[in-house]
């Protein structure tokens, strides 16, 4: 009996594809957000509020992902912009390789945000990077707060809880301090946003995350040289 | 819920790893799970005996080392087991800690023996 060392990750391929997406993101300048949920949560609500709300003519795409049903495209596409549905038929989650298919026949140097909204599930999508700058983990107020405790992993790996439905508030036995706590026993840089997508509130504070998380995305990137 | 795919992630890199080693058999693999990596072991295994079960992998044991979560303060570089998700540094309280381990999932090794019967390796290469 011999035993070899064997190196690299298990998604060594699913690694790859979505360290050269990384890479092209970062080339053409595309910040590249991975939303995240359990199933009615509210991210799609949530992104036809920020579609509407972008300024006109901003350059933004979205991915969006389900077991089924071209529903949320068809939602998504009213306000304009280029939209996708990654239909999984089955599968529990987004991978790498499904993002690089549906970006195929996009031109990345027209776009400066894409969104990719998740299968809706709080386990499988954070063991799968999809090459994004960030992930953005949405709970909602009706799901109990201590959600991060029992989820521990995708709030880990996520940069922004979105606190949504919040006004539901009255109406639910729900601690946002509490939920809040949680969330960043999990991750202690975990910042936070509360809003109430169809009532409107927040929605400001999280197109102001979003505009500077590109910012720094961009401030991180090597500057382009001017042109002489 | 998603360790079916892991598993066969798992058999493709026992299988990449056995065409570079003609003549070899796989006896076991050794996989490191974090406890941060949201995989649940039993699934694993199922999953990883489901598809091997009539393949010339069959028999192919699993070894699943789990890495507890571990931080280090990023104020007085105290490094630290993390239970039940307490973050603060035990040594100076600060908040500031950050995950060195926990959330891997890679290969560890791979135990092969020489195989007797010479066509095995041919089917192999055909996983």
């Amino acid at each position: 009996m011999n035993r070899v060392p064997m190196e690299g990750k298990v998604l060594n391929e699913n690694a790859r594809v979505a360290a050269e997406l990384r890479e092209r993101f970062r080339e053409h300048r595309v910040l590249v957000v991975n939303l995240v949920s359990s199933p009615g949560s509210g991210k799609t609500t949530l992104l036809e509020k920020t579609l509407e709300a972008l300024p006109k003519a901003s350059r933004v795409a979205v991915l969006t992902g389900d077991l089924q049903t071209e529903n949320d495209a068809n939602r998504l596409k009213r306000y304009g912009y280029p939209v996708k549905q990654i239909t999984t038929g089955g599968t529990c989650h987004l991978d790498a390789r499904m993002i690089e298919k549906h970006i195929a026949d996009w031109n990345l140097d027209d776009l400066d945000l894409l969104i990719i909204e998740n299968v809706g599930n709080l386990v499988c999508p954070s063991s799968y990077d999809l090459g994004e700058a960030a992930k953005i983990v949405l709970l909602s107020v009706t799901e109990g707060e201590d959600k991060p405790l029992k989820y521990p992993s995708i709030f880990f790996k996520s940069e922004l809880m979105i606190l949504t439905k919040t006004d539901l508030l009255p109406y639910v036995p729900f601690n946002v301090e509490e939920a809040v706590a949680n969330a960043r026993r999990v991750h202690s840089e975990m910042e936070v946003v509360k809003v109430a997508s169809l009532a409107g509130d927040g929605l400001q504070e999280w197109m102001t995350w979003l505009e500077q998380r590109k910012q720094a995305f961009l401030a991180e990137l090597p500057q382009p040289v001017a042109a002489p | 819920m998603h360790e079916l795919g892991i598993a066969n992630s798992i058999l493709d890199g026992v299988a990449a790893e056995v065409r570079r080693r003609p003549g070899a058999r796989p006896v076991k693999v050794g996989v490191r799970v974090g406890e941060l990596a949201g995989l649940d072991p039993d699934a694993l295994r199922f999953a990883f005996e489901a598809l091997t079960l009539d393949t010339p992998l069959a028999g192919l044991a699993l070894d699943i080392e789990f890495r507890a979560s571990r931080n280090r303060c990023r104020d007085c570089s105290h490094e630290f087991e993390v239970r039940n998700f307490e973050l603060l540094c035990p040594a100076c309280g600060s908040i500031t800690t950050s995950c060195i381990s926990g959330d891997e999932l890679e290969f560890a090794y791979l135990e092969i023996e020489e195989a007797e019967d010479s066509t095995l390796h041919e089917e192999i290469q055909k996983i």
